[in-house]
């Protein structure tokens, strides 16, 4: 069974082997309101965790998205770029941002799984 | 200044929290930046039906004379506009201005009869209120009104539901203004907005507002509206945002808003900043005002710079997003005015790589001002 752990950025990464789909959260896209553009890195691309990897732009701002973990894109979520709206409407599904092969499993430990993360959220409001 | 607590409210602050609005620190207020539909579809409404908007955060301050030419003739020593042939039950935008001819504010006034109704920005009231205070001779009043609403009801079908429940605004023209009764509130009405579109705004007694805002978001055609959608509406109506677009270190003539100062005050002078406002109307300013329409799907941001073919920087960014009428970005900064025609290519920086973007007329979209 795949494992979903989440960013104290709103961003998260559900493992399989030593990849890991990167997105933002759902709380995350609310947040932002209506997403109008995404930018994403190309493949073939070094991230590194806690940098800054991708950039989704909203009607009233844009926003950085962090890598949860170092690594090289793999692959890039391309249908977001002609509909920017799935990640609204799909933010942990069918608007995932990029594949990213782990450099470091150990880096996941850091992160939270659902339960931290949800109690992470209800903290800050 | 953002902490929740300090944040003033607006009369219809539950009513936004009822709605299920996002709120944000705007000017000191708490506000609804969104209601769940969205701004896209907040904007689009507001385009296509008619959007129910909460302005009371903005400053309402009535002036008054022993008769209408004093207070005219007042408001005329700090606003280049002409406001003494302003006929009552007529709304003129202006803007005060400071002796280097910067903008200390927008404003609009309407003549209300025995007074004046001037509306400010919210981020300015305490400013222009205080600017009154000392400017204005002692025989003119300002009272800034603190138990006042401020509603706007913006687009194509807001006359179809205003007419329903306000017979008197039928024959209402683009910036008329009239006092009347709008569902058993006493209200005073303009034909006028910050949206492009047709429109009114009303200004009604605060403790009224909740009741009256409720009865016109229970009309079909209407749907509450937040500040994003109000930002993206008026940046696709070329219309400028204080603090952005215009301010102290910004002219009238820079901003291309030079044709509200009317051919009188241009003749006469007689304002502050009226030796380089009056230079520039001969001469021509050195920057200009323009909008901008960036290639590709990315919004370009206030603050990003502007560049020539060559990559010198020539301007900046002043209001820039996405058009959801347009479904595209659009974007207002200043650029020097040999740079300034429509169909001239420039660059704008966006995250440290150079992106093209058109010079373009403004207004993005066509405004739908009830003109006669």
């Amino acid at each position: 069974m795949s494992q979903i752990l989440y960013t104290d950025e709103h961003e998260w990464i559900r493992i399989e082997g030593d990849v890991g789909t990167v997105g933002i959260t759902d709380y995350a896209q609310e947040q932002l309101g209506d997403v109008v553009f995404v930018e994403l890195p190309a493949v073939g691309r070094k991230v590194e965790k806690g940098k800054d990897m991708a950039v989704v732009e909203s009607v009233k701002a844009a926003s950085e998205v962090y890598a949860p973990v170092t690594g090289e894109i793999v692959e890039a979520n391309d249908g977001l770029v002609g509909e920017p709206g799935t990640v609204n409407a799909d933010a942990t599904g069918a608007g995932w941002f990029v594949k990213i092969r782990l450099t470091d499993r150990s880096q996941l430990e850091g992160l939270m799984d659902a339960a931290a993360y949800k109690k992470f959220v209800e903290g800050l409001h | 200044m953002n902490d929740p607590a300090q944040l003033k409210t607006t009369p219809l602050h539950s009513l936004h929290r009822a709605l299920g609005a996002r709120m944000v620190p705007f000017a000191g207020y708490d506000m609804p930046v969104q209601y769940p539909a969205g701004i896209i579809a907040e904007h689009r409404h507001t385009r296509s039906h008619a959007g129910l908007f909460d302005v009371s955060h903005m400053g309402q301050v009535r002036i008054r004379a022993a008769n209408s030419e004093a207070a005219a003739a007042a408001i005329e020593a700090l606003v280049p506009a002409d406001y003494r042939a302003l006929k009552p039950g007529r709304q003129r935008y202006g803007f005060f201005t400071n002796e280097a001819g910067g903008i200390l504010d927008d404003l609009m006034v309407a003549h209300g009869g025995d007074h004046f109704l001037m509306v400010v920005n919210a981020s300015r009231k305490d400013a222009d209120f205080a600017h009154l205070q000392a400017n204005l001779p002692k025989e003119v009043h300002a009272a800034l009104l603190a138990d006042r609403a401020l509603l706007a009801l913006q687009g194509p079908e807001a006359v179809t539901v205003i007419q329903r429940h306000a017979p008197e605004t039928v024959g209402m023209r683009f910036m008329d203004a009239r006092a009347m009764t709008v569902l058993g509130t006493n209200c005073f009405v303009t034909r006028s907005g910050y949206t492009g579109e047709d429109g009114f705004e009303l200004s009604v007694p605060a403790d009224q507002a909740e009741r009256l805002a409720r009865r016109l978001l229970d009309e079909p055609e209407v749907m509450p509206i937040g500040l994003g959608a109000r930002d993206s509406l008026r940046l696709e109506a070329g219309l400028c945002l204080y603090g952005n677009d215009i301010d102290e270190t910004t002219t009238p003539v820079e901003a291309g808003i030079e044709w509200a100062i009317g051919k009188r005050r241009r003749a006469e002078g007689g304002f502050p900043g009226a030796k380089r406002i009056l230079a520039e109307l001969a001469e021509g300013p050195k920057r200009r005002r323009v909008g901008l329409l960036p290639q590709g799907r990315s919004p370009v941001r206030a603050h990003s710079t502007i560049l020539d073919a060559s990559g010198v920087t020539i301007g900046e960014i002043t209001s820039g997003g996405f058009g959801p009428s347009l479904e595209a970005p659009i974007a207002m900064g200043y650029v020097p005015t040999r740079h300034a025609r429509p169909g001239e290519q420039v660059s704008v920086d966006l995250r440290g790589k150079p992106v093209v973007a058109e010079i373009s007329a403004m207004p993005f979209v066509q405004t739908r001002y009830h003109r006669d």
